[in-house]
C-alpha cells in the first residue's frame, strides 16, 4: 500500500483558512436574510398560509402594495397551512426574531415573537396563540393614523381579536362554508328558482329531496365535500339547532342529543350515496369540476380553483337550513398578527401598521379575487361590492358565520379541529356508527381537557 | 556468475516503516483538528445540545410559547407512562416493524437471486429495483397516495377491472383502519427494498465460486445450493438489514404524516407522530421531550441488543 502523503509539517495557512471558513460558515447561516439589509427602503416581513388560490389574489395585492409604497420593501414568506405555519410563528415569536406581520386566523389569536413582523393567522386562533408572549399589541392609535377605526368592522369580528382590553390583531376578512352549485346540472334536475339561483330548502328531509333530485341527474353524488374535513360540516349544523360547546376548568358543556342529530346528518347523507364516502381536498373539488356531483360544500375560498375550470358554469349561496331555518356556517377570520418582538423598529413598526392599513382598505380585490367576504365595512358597503357576482348571493355569510369554540386547543388546525376531523371521517366512510362517533369525539374532547394548559 | 539476494526479514522493514512515519504523525493531527473543528461544533450544536436540553425540559413544562419555564420534577414522565395514547403509537410502530421487516428481507434476497442470475438485463433490473429509493418521501407518498384514491386510483381501478372488487364497495386504503397500516407498509416496502436488495446482491456476488462448483460435482441442485449455501453465507447480511431496519421503523414518521396524518382513528398514529402532536400542536415540548427520551431508551436497548448478538457472532 503506498504511504499516505504526507501532510504540511505545520499547519499551513491554507488548512487555517480553510478550517476558520467553514467554522464562521456555521455562524452566517443563522442570520437572516443579506437582501433585506442591501435591497432598498424600510424591510417589512409577513408571513401568511395562504397557498390557495387566494394565495395568488394576495401576492398580487402585493406587488400593487410595492408599487405604491417604493419606501417600503415587503417580503412576503408563504408557509403550508396549518400546523407548519403556526408551529413556526409560535417558535419564530419564542425566540423574539419573527416577521412583522402574520396572516393568521382570528381563532388563533390567543395561542402565536421572532417570527414575522406581521403574520396572516385565524382569529379563531388568537386565543391559542397565546397573546402577551407570542403575540404584541396594537395600538388603536396607530391604526387610526391611518385612518383605520374600530367602528369599521362588523362589531362581533372586532371583539373576537381583543383579549384582555387589548388588540391583537386587525380582521382582513370573514370566510364559511358555502354552497357552490353546477347551473347546469341543477336546472335539469329542477332544482333552480327562474333566476337561476338554487332553490331554499327548510329542514334536512327538503335538503335531501333537492340533493336527491341531483344524484338523478348525474349518477353519482348529490353534493361533494371534503371528508377529512367534517368538523365544518358538524360544526354548522350543531349551530344550527343553537348548540352550545363550552370549555370551562376540566369541564365542558355539549348537548349531545343535539350533536347526535349533526353526526346523522353527515352519517345518512353518506349512507345514502348523497355525497361521497371518501373525498379528500383535492377529489372533493374534482367531483364538483367532472359533474360528478352536482353541488359542492366547501369553503369559499375554493372559487379561485373553480374559475380555472373552463365550462364550469356554477353560482355560491348560504349553506342550507337544516334546522329553526338557521343558515348557520362554520367559519373564521384571517387576520394580521403581529408576532412578539424583542424590540420594534419605530420605522418597521410604522411601515408595517401602513401595510396593514393598504391591505385592509383594499381588500376588495381579495374578497373579488378569494370569494373571501371583506370585514372592512366600507368595502362591503360600497356599491361595487353590493354587485358583485357571486359575492354578493352569500354576502348575509357575515352574520351567520360561527367561529369554533373558546379554548386554547381550538380554532382553525388546532387539536379540537384535528381530533374530530379523525373521528367523523369515519364517519363518511360508514366505519362508526353516529352514537359511537359521539362517544369517541367526546372522549377526545376530555383527553385535550386534560391537558395541561401550555399557553397561560 | 551468482547474484546473491537478501531478502529483509519482516521485523526490521516494520521497524523501518515505523520510523518514516513517526516524525509525522504530531502535524497531522493538529491539522486534523481545523477539518473536524466545524462537523465538531454543528455535532455539538444541533445535536449533543439538544440532547441535554431535551432531558432537561422534559422535567419541566416548558411550552413552544415561551411562556416563564417552571420546575414539575416527574410530572412529564408520570404522565408519560400512563398515557394511553403513547402505548397504543408504540403499539402501532411495533405493528408496522412485525409488518414491514419479512418483506423488507425477503423480496430484497428474491430480488437480489433474480439479478445475480440474470446476465443481459442485470444492469437494467440493478437500476430499476434501486431507483424508487433514491426519490424523496414527499414525492413516494404523493404517488402512493395518487394510487390508492378510491375513485378511480390505479390499485382499485385494475381490482375491479379484475373482478376482485366491486365498485360498490371500493376500499378505502388509506382511510379503513383495517387497510391503513397495510397500505403504508407496501408503499414503504417498494421505496426501501432497493436498498436492501443491494446489500445482498453484494453479498451474493462475494460468494466464493469455488464452494458452488464443489456442490454441483457432489450433486447439489440449485435448491439444495439455495438452502445449504447462499442462504447460510447471507446471515450476516440478515442480521444487519434487520438491524437497520428496526431502527428504521422505530423513528418511522414521514410516511404516516403525509399519508394517513395518523388515522383512521389514529390507527396508523406511531411514536414520533404523538410525539409531534405533543410539541408542535399542542405546545408541549416539556411532555414532547419526556416522550423522546422513553423512545430513546427504546431505540437503545434495541441498539445494545442487537450489537451483543453481533459481536457473539464475530467472536
Amino acid at each position: 500500500m503506498p504511504p499516505v502523503p504526507s501532510p504540511p509539517g505545520n499547519v499551513s495557512r491554507r488548512t487555517l483558512l480553510t478550517g476558520a471558513t467553514a467554522t464562521a460558515g456555521l455562524g452566517l447561516a443563522g442570520c437572516g436574510s443579506l437582501s433585506s439589509e442591501l435591497g432598498g427602503g424600510t424591510p417589512v416581513k409577513q408571513w401568511n398560509l395562504l397557498a390557495g388560490g387566494d394565495g395568488a389574489v394576495m401576492t398580487a395585492m402585493h406587488e400593487e402594495f410595492m408599487a405604491a409604497n417604493p419606501d417600503i420593501n415587503l417580503e412576503a414568506t408563504t408557509f403550508a397551512w396549518g400546523t407548519p405555519f403556526y408551529t413556526r410563528v409560535v417558535m419564530g415569536a419564542a425566540g423574539g426574531n419573527a416577521a412583522d406581520v402574520a396572516t393568521s386566523h382570528v381563532s388563533r389569536v390567543k395561542s402565536g415573537g421572532n417570527a414575522a413582523d406581521v403574520a396572516t393567522s385565524h382569529v379563531s386562533r388568537v386565543k391559542s396563540l397565546s397573546p402577551g408572549t407570542i403575540l404584541d399589541h396594537i395600538e388603536l392609535s396607530e391604526l387610526e393614523e391611518f385612518g383605520i377605526k374600530g367602528e369599521d368592522f362588523p362589531e362581533a369580528i372586532w371583539d373576537k381579536c381583543f383579549v384582555d382590553d387589548k388588540l391583537y390583531a386587525v380582521p382582513l376578512d370573514t370566510h364559511a362554508l358555502v354552497n357552490y352549485y353546477n347551473r347546469d346540472i341543477c336546472a335539469q334536475a329542477n332544482v333552480l328558482n327562474p333566476d337561476g339561483t338554487l332553490l331554499e330548502t327548510d329542514g334536512v328531509e327538503e335538503y335531501f329531496d333537492l340533493l336527491r333530485a341531483v344524484k338523478d341527474v348525474t349518477g353519482e353524488y348529490g353534493t361533494s365535500l371534503d371528508t377529512l374535513a367534517g368538523w365544518r360540516q358538524f360544526w354548522a349544523f350543531y349551530r344550527q339547532q343553537d348548540g352550545e360547546m363550552i370549555f370551562g376548568d376540566g369541564d365542558y358543556e355539549m348537548d349531545d342529543g343535539k350533536a347526535l342529530a349533526a353526526i346523522e346528518v353527515l352519517y345518512k347523507m353518506a349512507e345514502e350515496g348523497l355525497c361521497p364516502t371518501f373525498a379528500d381536498g383535492g377529489q372533493c373539488a374534482a367531483n364538483f369540476e367532472n359533474g360528478v356531483s352536482g353541488l359542492v360544500q366547501v369553503g369559499n375560498w375554493e372559487i379561485a380553483r373553480f374559475r380555472l375550470f373552463e365550462g364550469l358554469d356554477f353560482s355560491m349561496t348560504e349553506m342550507p337550513a337544516l334546522y329553526n331555518g338557521n343558515r348557520y356556517t362554520q367559519g373564521d377570520s384571517h387576520g394580521f398578527v403581529f408576532p412578539h418582538h424583542n424590540s420594534w423598529d419605530p420605522e418597521v413598526r410604522k411601515a408595517t401598521i401602513a401595510y396593514v392599513a393598504y391591505m385592509v382598505k383594499n381588500s376588495f380585490e381579495w374578497g373579488a379575487g378569494g370569494g373571501h367576504t371583506p370585514t372592512y365595512l366600507p368595502v362591503t358597503e360600497g356599491e361595487d361590492y353590493q354587485n358583485l357576482q357571486p359575492n354578493a348571493e352569500y354576502a348575509n355569510v357575515v352574520h351567520n358565520v360561527q367561529f369554533d369554540p373558546d379554548a386554547w386547543f381550538s380554532g382553525s388546525a388546532a387539536r379540537l379541529l384535528d381530533d374530530s376531523n379523525a373521528v367523523l371521517n369515519q364517519v363518511y366512510s360508514q366505519a362508526m356508527t353516529p352514537d359511537v362517533a359521539l362517544a369517541t369525539m367526546k372522549s377526545r374532547i376530555e383527553d385535550l381537557l386534560a391537558l395541561p394548559n401550555p399557553v397561560e | 556468475m551468482t547474484v546473491k539476494t537478501e531478502t529483509p526479514d519482516e521485523a526490521s522493514a516494520a521497524t523501518a516503516r515505523q520510523e518514516a512515519l513517526a516524525p509525522q504523525k504530531k502535524p497531522r493531527s493538529l491539522a486534523g483538528l481545523w477539518f473536524v473543528l466545524p462537523f465538531f461544533a454543528a455535532y455539538v450544536l444541533f445535536l449533543v445540545w439538544p440532547t441535554i436540553l431535551g432531558l432537561y425540559y422534559s422535567f419541566t413544562d416548558k411550552s413552544l410559547t415561551g411562556r416563564p419555564v417552571s420546575w414539575i420534577g416527574l410530572d412529564n414522565w408520570a404522565e408519560a407512562f400512563g398515557d394511553q395514547r403513547a402505548w397504543d403509537a408504540l403499539w402501532n410502530t411495533a405493528v408496522f416493524t412485525l409488518y414491514s421487516t419479512p418483506p423488507l428481507v425477503i423480496i430484497a434476497i428474491i430480488l437480489a437471486l433474480l439479478v445475480n442470475r440474470a446476465r443481459k438485463m442485470g444492469w437494467f433490473l440493478r437500476m430499476a429495483f434501486f431507483a424508487p429509493f433514491v426519490l424523496p418521501v414527499s414525492v413516494v407518498t404523493m404517488i402512493w397516495m395518487w394510487m390508492y384514491q378510491p375513485d378511480g386510483g390505479l390499485v382499485n381501478h385494475y381490482l375491479q377491472l379484475l373482478g376482485i372488487q366491486s365498485p360498490e364497495a371500493a376500499t378505502l386504503w388509506l382511510q379503513d383502519e383495517n387497510t391503513a397500516m397495510m397500505a403504508v407498509v407496501m408503499t414503504t416496502v417498494w421505496w426501501t427494498v432497493g436498498f436492501n436488495f443491494l446489500l445482498y446482491l453484494a453479498a451474493i456476488q462475494s460468494i466464493q465460486p469455488e464452494v458452488y462448483e464443489a456442490a454441483a460435482i457432489d450433486g447439489a441442485n440449485w435448491w439444495q445450493q439455495l438452502w445449504g449455501i447462499t442462504l447460510p453465507l447471507l446471515k450476516k447480511t440478515t442480521g444487519l438489514v434487520i438491524v437497520l431496519q428496526l431502527i428504521a421503523s422505530l423513528r418511522i414518521f414521514d410516511q404516516m404524516y403525509l399519508m394517513t396524518a395518523g388515522g383512521p382513528n389514529r390507527a396508523t398514529e406511531v411514536a414520533i407522530h404523538y410525539i409531534y402532536i405533543a410539541g408542535f400542536e399542542g405546545f408541549r415540548i416539556g411532555y414532547a421531550s419526556a416522550l423522546s427520551y422513553v423512545l430513546f431508551v427504546l431505540i437503545l436497548i434495541v441498539s445494545i441488543v442487537q450489537f451483543r448478538i453481533f459481536s457473539r457472532e464475530e467472536d
